[in-house]
């Protein structure tokens, strides 16, 4: 038995893959439903295998019917069954939104409990692969948005192991987004012999600091972390906080990080207005508003929507630089 | 293939259970002139002999998916109509504790999936309870119903499809009321036979009077045994009428008088299978009053237990939000 700090290093998707697997095995009531997710093994190369190792009875191919297939997964959800519905491009869940807005988030509440909805949507984000204006948003702020709804973005591998074995498991409607920009970077992620889940709610801190608190979300981490070495060698110690799920939000532990530090600067890849890095800023604020020694901050994606042509789509995407200019700005007087 | 039955018995409850859906709502849209009901309104009434005729064939175990327009089927599939009238007046005894109202009436204890505020919403619901009934090879049988004017939103044809290229255990029955709201089918619609869109998705496609209880429960028996011995979906359109407006309050601008008195005096669905068991010599006029008598006590029962019911209190309005986690 290897142990467990002797951690492989998987790739984002081979870690997902690994936690459907998993999840697969442990609980015959789950299913994986999508386009091009079980002969082909995914776009995200998420899927590979599944299809051979639990068969087409739990493992389908769909037609490109997004709205068709999400109200198949609550309709499978609601009468006994633990769906993981693949939507390709997290750009095709506004497809979905009825099923997902509508049916999925509000049937729990509206049948006053009668029935849970214990679904999956799997879906990616992100801008950075040239793919231009509808196969590069970040949406989680719409999901976030309504009651009923979970939402997982994860920052690493390792989170992304545990945070999806955790949405399998819970009995709500989970959107968990992937962020393809990083979907084939790899990480460490703990021996199969070790299981682990990632509780949803609670925020990881990926970094100590005491002078600044950077909150990121999905590949916005990477960014925050790289930024937090330059401002170290500024002198700025940046505390960087992934929240991991926007719903539910460790509330306590980002204000608990803005109390210590008093400064906080907000990132997060979807578009700034109206985003989560707005809702993220509105809680410090207010929350800590007499504790702070300036402005909070945030970063999202320009208010465009995502170009094509890399001079202008690497304009959109915040990255190290911008965190580390608004940084500074925030140590000045 | 013939379809056995219905037997007397079957006569007789299917009666009695047409009654309770017309008597229920009658008393529904009297409860809301009243104050006590609040909110939109959709009766089923004149379309009895479709959700009766259909469940017929079902049982607990099978799933039903509804519309705006639901009791009839809540009604048809067993629901407790005390239940149904505590949620119409927005009661914690109500099936969803109050928080979902008439649109949103749901009991799973019967199969009865909810019925639904989004025009087409079943469709995926119904696909995706008869998948899980395929994966685990149960037998069970999912019943979508849905209206004319569902037919052009996506999730009838992306579900569909689904539905048959997978053989899922499913009947898609198109209850053709003929409006769309208040738009006449005809106006917004060139394919007013839905029973012939079947053809686009390779399955079996029927029509039948959907006023006439006996010849829903023919074509309902050949489509749920279809689907039971795993063959997959039937499109099957229950030419109907509804006799009131879309919802209580209706001014119904959209058609005359003379229409609905019509389709109401010459297609009543009641008067229909009460008229024929009498000729048949099942029921004499006087057992015929005695049942619809039985079911008036029942619906007064009803709302009794609706008014003397607590409403939910503030306690109530953060439950329900999320399902609590379990391991």
């Amino acid at each position: 038995m290897s142990s467990p700090t002797e951690a492989r290093q998987l790739t984002f998707s081979q870690a997902v893959n690994e936690a459907i697997r998993e999840e697969m095995d442990r609980d015959h009531r789950v299913v994986l439903f999508g386009e091009d997710v079980a002969a082909a093994g995914g776009v995200w190369k998420v899927t590979e295998g599944l299809l051979d190792r639990f068969g087409a009875e739990r493992v389908l191919d769909t037609p490109i019917s997004e709205a068709g297939i999400a109200g198949l997964g609550v309709g499978a959800a609601m009468t006994g069954l633990r769906p993981i519905v693949e939507i390709m491009f997290g750009d095709f869940l506004p497809l979905a939104s009825d099923q997902i807005v509508n049916q999925a988030a509000k049937t729990y509440y509206m049948s006053g409990g009668m029935t849970s909805v214990p679904m999956v949507f799997l879906t990616s984000m992100g801008a950075g692969r040239r793919l231009a204006a509808q196969h590069s948003q970040s949406l989680q702020a719409w999901f976030a948005h309504i009651p009923g709804l979970k939402v997982a973005l994860p920052s690493s591998p390792h989170d992304a192991k545990g945070l999806m074995k955790t949405a399998i498991r819970d009995e709500n409607p989970v959107i968990f987004l992937q962020d393809k920009v990083d979907i084939y970077q790899k990480g460490p992620v703990p021996d199969p012999s070790h299981e682990y889940t990632i509780p949803f709610g609670r925020a990881d801190v990926k970094r100590e600091g005491e002078d600044l608190t950077l909150i990121a979300t999905s590949s916005m981490v990477r960014q925050a972390l790289d930024a937090a070495s330059e401002l170290a060698a500024e002198g700025i110690e940046s505390e960087v906080i992934d929240p991991r799920t926007l719903a539910p939000l460790d509330e306590e532990t980002l204000l608990d990080s803005v109390r210590k530090t008093a400064r906080c600067l907000v990132i997060d890849e979807g578009y700034q207005r109206y985003g989560a890095g707005a809702e993220i800023a509105a809680l410090v604020g207010e929350n800590l508003f007499y504790d702070l020694e300036a402005p909070v901050r945030r970063l999202g994606a320009m208010d465009v929507p995502v170009p094509f042509s890399p001079t202008l789509e690497d304009l959109t995407i915040p990255g190290k630089e911008q965190i580390v200019e608004i940084a500074r700005q925030m140590f000045e007087d | 293939m013939g379809i056995k039955g219905p037997t007397t018995e079957q006569l007789l409850d299917m009666y009695a259970a047409m009654w309770r859906i017309r008597l229920f709502e009658e008393q529904a849209e009297y409860q809301s002139g009243q104050g006590k009901v609040l909110g939109a309104l959709h009766t089923y009434i004149g379309q009895e002999a479709v959700g009766v005729g259909i469940c017929a064939h079902l049982t607990d175990a099978d799933y039903i998916t509804s519309t705006h327009r639901g009791h009839g089927h809540c009604i048809s599939k067993g629901a407790d109509v005390r239940r149904m009238m505590a949620e119409l007046f927005g009661r914690v005894t109500g099936y969803c504790k109050g928080k979902g109202g008439s649109m949103h009436i749901a009991d799973f204890a019967v199969g009865m999936l909810g019925a639904n505020g989004i025009v087409a919403g079943g469709f995926g619901l119904a696909t995706g309870a008869g998948l899980a009934a395929q994966v685990r090879e149960s037998g069970q049988v999912a019943v979508c119903f849905f209206g004319d004017g569902a037919v052009n939103r996506g999730p009838f044809h992306e579900n569909i499809n689904l539905g048959a290229v997978w053989r899922l255990p499913v009947v898609y029955v198109c209850e053709n009321n003929q409006y769309a709201q208040w738009t006449p089918q005809e106006e917004i619609t060139l394919v007013t036979d839905v029973a012939s869109m079947s053809s686009a998705y390779g399955i079996p496609g029927a029509q039948v009077d959907g006023m006439d209880v006996l010849s829903v429960y023919q074509a309902a028996g050949e489509a749920v045994d279809r689907a039971r011995r795993g063959e997959g979906p039937t499109l099957l359109e229950c030419k109907t009428y509804r006799f009131h407006g879309h919802n209580f309050g209706d001014p119904q601008q959209y058609r005359t008088k003379e229409e609905i008195s019509d389709w109401s005096g010459q297609h009543d669905p009641i008067q229909g299978l009460g008229d024929h068991l009498q000729r048949e010599g099942v029921l004499t006029a006087e057992e015929a009053e005695s049942i619809r008598n039985s079911v008036q006590e029942e619906i007064a029962g009803a709302v009794r237990f609706a008014d003397e019911s607590p409403y939910p209190g503030p306690e109530e309005l953060t439950r329900d939000v999320f399902s609590t986690p379990v391991a």
